[in-house]
């Protein structure tokens, strides 16, 4: 004799993404911080030091903002024009940025006045950096020259004129004081070395570059230009590693996370990309209301700032450990079972002979009703369980194991004007859900088959029935036009697809292939 | 048949155990059934099949108890003739030849000697008119007696025996049929008919479906098509007849039965629910819901304690007193038809079908005894009629046993397809098959086929559907997210919008091939590239096949034009191809034989052939009536040594068909006969003795003494048993004395080596005994070297053969003994009742 069966309740696929470690990592920030700044934030750089104060440079100014604070901690304006690339040196004492008129200015951070005034460049300087020996500057500009400086004399040692275009990005090795990396507008990346009189390596990216970033262990060397990002190789004498196009829009700036396992891409589509440095592939997305031209990271991913074209600074922190707890702590506070079972605990000794008890199956009260035959019972345990949970599973679980049991028609007759219109409440709620319209869709036909005798007679439920015809009329439209999108599409990928000649075994051999019978039977392949 | 006396094609147990009413022995101990061609007889308490009495050579039609012994049953037959039975040691005692088929049979105590048959009227067994006839049976020493005396006591009654019963101690008979009740009167000789209207202006069907007589009093129940159940009382008149309704049943009464003592009315129906109406107080009832299939008989012991319930999917419910299922007796599952093809679960070799609603039954082939069921569909079974219920369809294995794969699916008037595609992982622990990934609507349309992927690396399942698409089936780990392991989709593909009919891999898993109507396209799972196409029109592929081994270049393929098709991957073309229909392909998963059946006009010849040989190795003509429609090949547990030519393919697996009348047959070889003869002879379960110590002693060393017995005669036997004891006796004769452990030692170790060799079940038990020994210990441990210095002298020169006989008491004796004095005394109560 086996017992009753529950009804099963089917488990839908949750709708959206799927939740990866990586997106609850990436998801566990604070609401954004925004800050309006005078022009569009081009740089953001950290300090090295233990506070990680951060200089944001934007239009003529340079602002340091503590790590919590709101308001600028200092602000440096001495610039006649356009600052660029406000970077700290890696003691975080030193500050340096380029201007569009073509001079750069050493800051001391805690002083006001540039201490140190480079000049030599002939046009706007957009790239500047601190070698890794703390003397020297690497410096980039629209001249299409890079030079390095040295603090002490502020005079210039070298200046390399191999780019052709406008040089937009550079960065310095950490690892070595004589290497640095340029990139350009005229689609190269260059590796300098100090020591020697020419670039040692060139890499092509084929798209104007916006931004390039070193791998800590600067054996790898991302590039971001155009729509896409680079990864090279520089171990292998700048080979190309991996290409990833997934912005569509030009790619501005890159980002590392702390522990170097992820790679942060931003674009003018207004998306962050977190990608898996391991293979490359998207796990993470962040969306922004504006372009975004700079992007930085706080160390081990305390904050996420970015600077857009509209001049807003968005800043996210990471939430405290204390506050995931309380928000657990919330879940956890739910009502539990805690009636006292007398010796719930007891444990038989060895001589105690063990009584067993068959074992009670708890059903739900609508199993219970369903167990019974109660159907029009069952009915109304479960829509009264989605009016109070809101889970229409349920209640559409029920609707289905009625329309198999061949009563739902009986179940749904004979109802006062209240309890139809629950029931049309539900239906407008849900009828158009793609996992429940199967059932629903029957259920609707049943109800206005019973009652269509007394349509008219409650403005409740006429003004109901509207309500549903509406939305089943903007549902069909909808999907007409879903479908016609889907025409579309096929024809694009039915010309987009090369046709491809099956081998077939001549006439000459005994196949039995009718000649020309089938012509040249071309795979239909569709993506799954 | 006489061409090949080596193969013959016999039947393979799995049938139906439901067809007629069991028949409870009164000390309730057995149970007896009709199982088509013979009488099975099962311990009520243990399940077990006991006995098979076999003699008739057509259905068995009806069982009932000899009313003047109660150790013995009459059997009756299509074939014309009722047998005497003794149950407990299962010999045919008697055989009266009656001359006509006989559907039911009848007894009344007060009847001494006469038997009631139902049989037709007409002397063709085409006619539709039954009559209830008398036999007496002549009292005669000869085993096969014609009974010629008959004499008609009833014209034109139903032949389902439930239709009619004796009344109150043989007094009268009452039978139904349509919408008549008639009772015979014995003492008057006359009989009065009552006669209902048949209602169907107001709904109602009033059509007679059984009839039980009251033992005590008179008053005759009778069932209803519409669930009526009607109580006649003062029927022994024409006019002033009374009788007074019950009802409770939604579908038809399908039997009815009344309690010894009449104290209270059992009935069944398609509700699968036991109600059990309380006599003279009908608004009291009980119910036992959920028995699992609709209820076709019930049964009631003698004494009134046990009830059974034989059901529509071919199982008998033993139930305690109306409140306990204690035992249930399951046949093979067979129902209209069997939707998923037959197949062979790897791990357990069972064969799995579709069985009760909505589960996968596993049955052993080895055992004829179902193992398990799973349940597919998970859903409360609505035994009701007319109700479109979800069905499984497919399902497969993969090549390890570690997946299993299932399709259920609901048509319902007017409304969509559903299809569940679900998928089932083996878990060790449970030693059962666990839900993974339920894939609701895999298909627009009806899945025609599935199978796995055979190669080791990957884990693939592929589908085929009349949407024109095949979609195949990966297990994607999710590793990183928090559930395990589940299946996705990985690819969709189709050809020319075609539909397609079947699909195969190939043996390593490197190939598959998807037939399309007239076309059969090779893909390459690796990177799902159509690689070549096949086509030998005119006709569409029916079934696809890929030879094994040194034949897996090959594939087969079979159209409905008549066409049996083999084609040469290697170079794409067609190596030969033969007018045959073809309808079905099997191949041996173990060899390269593959097994044709064709069709011709209504009956099947089976060809079994290597696709690289033209000539077939096995030829059978006229295998059965009607096409064979499902059949498999079930690897064997050893591999058989047969060197005749013929019977060669048989060696590694064996093949199971299901004919047209769902008849499961097999193969068999002779020397797979010779070897199921010898081991029959050792499995004689004999519980009737009870089991006092002087059993012990004394039927242990008969048993082994008949055993040596068998051993002399019949060589074929001792290759079987005797594993354990060759080695220890080995050991004892070929190592040098010297290095010999103590005789006290050896002695209890070759002891018990041949006790273990005689009797395999007492090994479970040694353990158990070898913990009381250890509790016992301190006070025989310094008996027991005493004894064994006494064996000391004597243990040098013992054969094996002379312990046999000797009376001494050994330890292994002393040790059954002390065995005796702990566990069972129940036969010293049994002693004291006679």
């Amino acid at each position: 004799m086996a017992s009753f069966k529950p009804t099963k309740i089917p488990i839908y696929p949750k709708l959206g993404e799927k939740v990866t470690p990586d997106t609850l990592y990436w998801k566990n920030y604070k609401a954004p911080v925004q800050i309006k700044e005078f022009g569009a934030v081009t740089s953001i750089d950290f300090s090295p030091l233990a506070p990680h104060n951060y200089a944001v440079t934007a239009s003529t100014r340079i602002h340091i903002y503590g790590p919590f604070s709101q308001e600028p901690v200092k602000t440096f304006t001495r610039f006649k024009d356009t600052a660029y690339s406000g970077k700290f040196r890696s003691d975080g004492q030193l500050l340096v940025a380029g201007c569009e008129d073509s001079v750069v200015r050493l800051f001391d951070v805690s002083g006001k006045v540039a201490l140190r005034v480079f000049k030599g460049h002939t046009k706007g300087v957009h790239v500047t950096d601190f070698t890794s020996d703390c003397y020297h500057i690497l410096t980039g500009s629209d001249d299409y020259t890079c030079r390095l400086w040295d603090i002490p004399n502020s005079t210039e040692l070298t200046s390399y004129k191999e780019h052709t275009d406008y040089i937009r990005c550079g960065t310095t090795s950490k690892l070595n004081r004589d290497i640095f990396i340029t990139g350009s507008y005229d689609h190269t990346l260059r590796v300098f070395d100090a020591r020697v009189e020419k670039s040692v390596m060139t890499m092509d990216h084929s798209q104007p570059v916006e931004s390039v970033l070193l791998y800590p262990s600067e054996g790898l060397l991302v590039s971001a230009g155009g729509r896409y990002v680079k990864v090279w190789d520089l171990l292998k004498g700048g080979q190309p590693l991996v290409s990833l196009k997934n912005h569509h829009k030009t790619v501005t700036c890159l980002g590392l996370s702390g522990n170097g396992q992820r790679l942060l891409s931003a674009s003018l589509d207004r998306h962050v990309k977190v990608y898996n440095t391991t293979n490359y592939k998207v796990v993470h997305n962040f969306d922004y209301a504006a372009s975004i031209l700079s992007l930085a990271l706080a160390p081990d991913d305390e904050s996420v700032v970015v600077g857009m074209t509209n001049g807003v600074l968005s800043i996210k922190h990471r939430k405290s450990p204390e506050e995931k707890q309380e928000v657990a702590g919330k879940q956890r506070r739910r009502p539990v079972y805690r009636i006292f079972v007398k010796g719930r605990n007891y444990v038989p000794k060895k001589d105690d002979f063990l009584v067993s008890k068959p074992v009670k199956s708890h059903l739900a009260k609508y199993d219970k009703q369903l167990k019974r035959f109660n159907i029009s019972k069952a009915l109304d345990t479960a829509l009264e369980s989605w009016r109070k949970n809101r889970k229409p599973e349920i209640t559409v679980a029920v609707m289905k194991e009625l329309d198999r049991r061949g009563t739902l028609n009986n179940a749904l007759a004979g109802r006062d004007e209240q309890n139809l219109s629950q029931l049309l409440n539900f239906l407008i709620g849900n009828v158009v859900d793609p996992r429940f319209t199967p059932v629903l869709v029957t259920a609707t036909e049943m109800i206005l088959d019973i009652y269509k005798a007394v349509v008219g007679q409650s403005s409740v439920v006429d003004r109901q029935l509207v309500r549903l015809q509406e939305l089943v009329e903007r549902e069909i439209d909808y999907q007409q036009d879903l479908l016609e999108v889907l025409g579309m599409l096929d024809t694009l990928f039915a010309s987009s697809l090369p046709r491809k000649e099956v081998p077939c075994p001549g006439s000459s051999r005994p196949n039995g292939l009718a000649e020309g019978g089938l012509g040249a039977p071309g795979p239909q392949l569709q993506a799954a | 048949m006489v061409a090949h006396a080596e193969i013959r094609v016999v039947h393979c147990g799995g049938s139906k155990i439901n067809f007629r009413e069991p028949v409870i022995t009164n000390d309730s101990r057995f149970l007896l059934c009709a199982s088509g061609e013979s009488v099975k007889v099962y311990s009520s308490s243990s399940e077990e099949c006991i006995h098979d009495l076999q003699g008739h050579t057509d259905l068995v039609s009806g069982i009932v108890r000899n009313p003047s012994n109660h150790l013995q049953v009459y059997s009756c037959s299509t074939d014309g003739t009722v047998r005497l039975w003794d149950f407990t040691d299962g010999i045919l005692i008697k055989t009266f030849i009656i001359g006509y088929p006989i559907y039911s049979i009848y007894v009344s105590e007060k009847h001494g000697g006469v038997v009631f048959v139902v049989i037709p009227m007409a002397n063709d067994k085409s006619s539709e008119l039954f009559q209830l006839v008398a036999v007496h049976l002549p009292r005669s020493v000869d085993q096969e007696v014609e009974a010629r005396e008959l004499s008609a006591v009833l014209y034109d009654v139903s032949p389902y025996p439930g239709a009619a019963s004796f009344g109150r101690e043989g007094e009268y008979i009452a039978a139904a049929k349509g919408l008549q009740l008639e009772v015979f009167f014995f003492k008057k000789q006359k009989s009065y008919r009552f006669l209902l209207k048949s209602g169907i202006k107001k709904g109602a069907k009033n059509e007679f479906t059984c009839v039980s007589c009251h033992p005590k009093e008179d008053c005759i129940a009778t069932g209803h098509a519409d669930g009526k159940i009607r109580l006649w009382r003062n029927f022994n008149q024409k006019k002033e007849y009374t009788y007074s309704t019950l009802h409770w049943h939604h579908g038809a009464v399908n039997t009815l039965h009344f309690t010894p003592e009449g104290t209270n009315l059992l009935s069944g129906g398609i509700e699968s629910v036991l109600v059990q109406w309380c006599y003279t107080q009908e608004n009291q009832k009980d119910f036992l819901p959920r028995l699992g299939a609709a209820i076709t008989h019930i049964a009631v012991s003698p004494d009134g304690s046990l009830f059974c319930t034989s059901h529509s999917d071919n199982k008998i419910t033993i139930i305690q007193s109306c409140v306990k299922v204690s035992a249930i007796i399951q046949g093979l599952v067979k129902g209209e038809g069997v939707r998923t093809d037959l197949t062979i679960d790897p791990r357990s070799k069972a064969l799995v079908l579709n069985g009760k609603p909505g589960h996968l039954q596993f049955y052993s082939l080895h055992h004829d005894k179902q193992l398990y069921n799973l349940d597919i569909v998970q859903q409360e079974y609505i035994h009701e009629e007319g109700l479109d219920q979800f069905e499984v369809v497919k399902a497969a294995f993969d090549t390890r046993g570690d997946w299993l794969a299932t399709v259920e699916e609901r048509k319902q008037k007017g409304s969509e397809l559903e299809i569940n595609l679900k998928l089932w992982a083996y878990d060790e622990q449970t030693q059962s098959f666990v839900l993974n990934t339920t894939v609701t609507a895999p298909h627009e349309d009806r899945i025609t086929a599935m199978c796995f992927s055979p190669s080791p690396e990957t884990t693939m399942l592929v589908t085929i559907s009349f949407d024109g698409h095949f979609k195949a089936w990966l297990l994607a780990d999710h590793s990183d997210t928090k559930e395990g392991a589940s299946w996705s989709c990985d690819f969709v593909g189709g050809y020319h919008l075609l539909k397609p009919g079947c699909c195969c891999f190939s043996a390593d898993g490197s190939l598959l091939a998807v037939g399309f109507q007239e076309v059969v396209t090779v893909w390459s799972p690796a990177s799902w590239e159509l690689l070549t196409t096949l086509s030998q029109p005119p006709g569409a592929i029916r079934d696809l096949c890929f030879g094994r081994l040194s034949c897996s270049k090959y594939l087969l393929g079979t159209s409905t034009k008549n066409q049996l098709s083999c084609w040469n991957l290697l170079t794409c073309s067609l190596e030969w191809s033969t007018p045959m229909d073809v309808s079905l392909l099997q191949a041996d998963p173990l060899s390269e034989n593959i097994a044709a059946f064709c069709s011709q006009s209504d009956c099947s010849d089976l060809f079994v052939f290597k696709p690289s040989e033209p000539r077939p190795l096995y030829s059978q003509r006229a295998l059965c009536t009607g096409q064979v429609q499902h059949a498999v090949f079930a690897p064997r547990d050893q591999m058989l040594e047969s060197c005749e030519e013929r019977a060669q393919w048989l060696n590694r697996s064996q093949l199971y068909f299901l004919t047209q009348h769902m008849d499961l047959m097999t193969f068999s070889t002779k020397t797979e006969e010779d070897r199921l003869l010898a081991s029959s002879k050792q499995l004689v379960v004999d519980d009737s003795v009870a089991v006092t110590p002087f059993y012990l002693l004394l039927g242990k060393h008969r048993q082994q003494q008949q055993e040596k017995q068998e051993v002399l005669t019949n060589p074929m036997a001792e290759r079987t048993q005797l594993p354990q004891g060759s080695i220890a006796i080995k050991e004892l004769l070929y190592t040098p004395a010297h290095v010999l452990p103590s005789a006290s030692f050896l002695c209890s170790m070759f002891v018990r080596s041949l006790l273990i060799s005689s009797s395999s079940a007492s090994e479970e038990k040694e353990p158990v005994e070898e913990e009381m020994e250890s509790e016992e210990g301190d006070s025989e441990g310094e008996a027991d070297p005493r004894d064994a210095r006494q064996d000391l002298g004597g243990s040098a020169a013992w054969g094996p053969g002379e312990e046999l006989g000797a009376p001494a008491l050994t330890k292994a004796q002393e040790r059954e003994l002390r065995r005796v004095k702990n566990v069972d005394h129940s036969w010293l109560s049994n002693l004291l009742e006679c």
